[in-house]
């Protein structure tokens, strides 16, 4: 009795979920932000975090709900970039279809890796991601012909329909949408049968197969959804910077990414964007350190680790939830 | 009539018989009861009933289709459903959601309509949610539908277990030990749940060590011992088995046991 009533408070509270209310007030902060933006470096700071707070939703699907790890998704994001970058400059297609060809590209390519892995129980993603990582990476810095090399290519500006987007602006407008659109996917995802499915094969494979959970088939598809987010963020990141270098797919951003998510907190959508927000802008804030940036800011890491085990957002919640109890 | 029908079912592991030459049939809406002494195989049979195991040789069929071989999501897509005798709960989330993990087998899961949260999905999730609602009340763990499954007690995470595994609808369930670890009370209220379960149509093959709820409840009881057949038969026919008497107690000395 006293337990559906809890059941009916909480569906009546749209504003409490996660789903609605979290991305209500998400938008709020996108919105409110530039308001306190001084000039444009204060832009593209929050470009690059909303970037990467696009790769890191989907990451979190994959690292924190399904438990799979990936140490090789900024070859995804660098296959976005370049893909988007070489049918638009060197075949000369509209830019907005070079993206979703790249971004289905990287689909398919993402496919057939985890395909054959997949099957297999245990960390064997790790190992084959960041043998695929490291291969991207190279064949980018080598194919110059192709891909400019190591000195990178030129991009030309993203257009859709007439409308050329150039300015701080514009480029704030579209990576805020993006990220509440990804955002709302990632959360739909999450409260669908098949995000309980993930979270069942993370905690116990034989018990999610026994349920009927084809373990597998949901451990691709959140590989492949993992990777279209980065692919999209690559060709988003292509358009605004107008510039790619090999270096965007190394492997020490493959591992920043997953830092990012680790520091927000795992299985959660909200963390995954307040890691990836706080570690793209704490480098920035603390250039004003000069050679003790690098010790402050791993020091920084540590202590989260310490006092916010389960990442700072899980954590934080869970402190408020008891302490509104 | 849905049977399931075992035949010269073995598994070894690194030459230890675990299973040996096994068969036997299971019919339909009836209690099945698997017992025998400790490391008799009784946990490594539910393992090949459910695919969790391949068998080194014999075949598993469920209303003479083949299984054998087959994933465990097939087993459960056939209709089998199982608990564990030491818990396989999903302790990262509720109670609720567990059980609503255990209808996945009856919910539709396209990766696209889950992304976009179409109006088809949303239904199907409230009536999920309901279903699933209606079996922790028929368990008695309404109380803890919100609760995290790490902060429930072992007595209702054990209960929690059949109501995520009949949240699937199964022809077929299998149970582990239900009653371990629970008070005669608790142990009564399973063997009431198992006797409605086979009522409503349900096969229930039951794993089990307390005797009274086994020979309570069982329509047939099947005895294992070093993983082969022993004795097989209804309650009265077992509990009078010579072998089963001397495999559980040892030998029996007439003059010991008169002083005992």
């Amino acid at each position: 009795m006293r337990a559906s009533s809890r059941a009916d408070a909480r569906r009546t509270w749209w504003w409490a979920t996660p789903r609605s209310g979290g991305i209500a007030a998400l938008a709020l902060v996108v919105a409110v932000l530039p308001l306190g933006f001084a000039n444009g470096y204060f832009y593209d700071v929050a470009i690059q975090a909303g970037l990467n707070s696009i790769i890191c939703v989907g990451l979190n699907l994959l690292i924190g709900y399904a438990g799979q790890i990936s140490l090789g998704h900024a070859g995804f994001f660098a296959l976005g970039a370049y893909g988007s970058a070489l049918l638009a400059a060197r075949y000369g297609w509209p830019p907005s279809l070079a993206l979703v060809t790249a971004v289905a590209g990287v689909a398919l390519v993402a496919y057939c890796v985890g395909r054959p892995i997949l099957r297999l129980k245990g960390h064997y993603l790790a190992m084959a991601t960041l043998g695929f990582g490291v291969i991207v990476s190279i064949v980018l810095a080598n194919d110059d012909r192709l891909t400019g090399g190591p000195d990178g290519m030129q991009v030309p500006p993203f257009a859709l329909a007439g409308y050329v987007a150039r300015s701080d602006h514009a480029w704030y407008a579209i990576v805020g949408a993006c990220l509440l659109a990804a955002v709302w996917l990632a959360q739909n995802l999450v409260e669908s049968p098949t995000g309980r499915a993930l979270r069942a094969l993370h905690t116990s494979e034989v018990a999610a197969a026994i349920a009927g959970i084809d373990c597998p088939r949901h451990k691709v598809n959140v590989f492949v959804v993992s990777a279209v987010f980065a692919a999209a963020a690559g060709g988003l990141t292509a358009y605004y910077a107008g510039f790619i270098t090999p270096s965007s797919a190394s492997f020490v951003r493959s591992v920043e990414l997953v830092t990012m998510v680790v520091f927000g907190g795992m299985a959660s959508t909200f963390g995954a964007v307040v890691g990836a927000t706080v570690l793209t802008v704490l480098p920035q804030a603390l250039t004003v350190l000069k050679e003790y940036e690098l010790a402050v800011f791993g020091a920084l890491l540590m202590a989260t680790m310490v006092f916010l085990p389960r990442g700072v957002v899980p954590t934080l919640s869970g402190l408020l939830q008891r302490g509104t109890r | 009539m849905s049977t399931l029908a075992v035949s010269g079912l073995t598994k070894t592991f690194g030459g230890v018989h675990a299973i040996e030459d096994l068969s036997f049939e299971i019919r339909a809406a009836t209690v099945h009861s698997i017992i025998g002494p400790n490391g008799a195989g009784k946990t490594t049979l539910l393992n090949l009933l459910t695919g969790v195991y391949l068998p080194n040789a014999g075949s598993i069929r469920l209303d003479g289709r083949e299984l054998t071989g087959a994933p465990v999501h097939a087993f459960a897509a056939a209709g089998i459903g199982r608990t564990f005798q030491n818990l396989q709960v999903f302790f990262n989330m509720s109670a609720l959601d567990n059980v609503m993990t255990g209808r996945h087998l009856r919910e539709r899961c396209g990766l696209l309509p889950a992304l976009l949260h179409t109006p088809g999905l949303a239904r199907a999730e409230r009536e999920s949610r309901e279903r699933a609602l209606g079996l922790l009340r028929f368990l008695g763990l309404e109380a803890y539908a919100d609760a995290c499954a790490d902060a429930m007690p072992y007595g209702a995470l054990k209960r929690l277990e059949i109501a995520r595994a009949l949240a699937g609808e199964p022809r077929m369930l299998l149970l582990d030990e239900p009653a371990a670890g629970l008070n005669p009370t608790e142990a009564a209220e399973i063997a009431g749940l198992i006797r409605r379960l086979a009522e409503s149509g349900t096969t229930v093959v039951l794993v089990e060590h307390n005797m009274r709820l086994v020979m309570g409840v069982s329509d047939h009881i099947l005895v294992l011992d070093y993983g082969r057949r022993l004795s097989e038969g209804t309650a009265a026919q077992v509990r009078d088995d010579p072998r089963v008497i001397e495999a559980y107690l040892g030998a029996v000395d007439t003059r010991v046991a008169g002083h005992a």
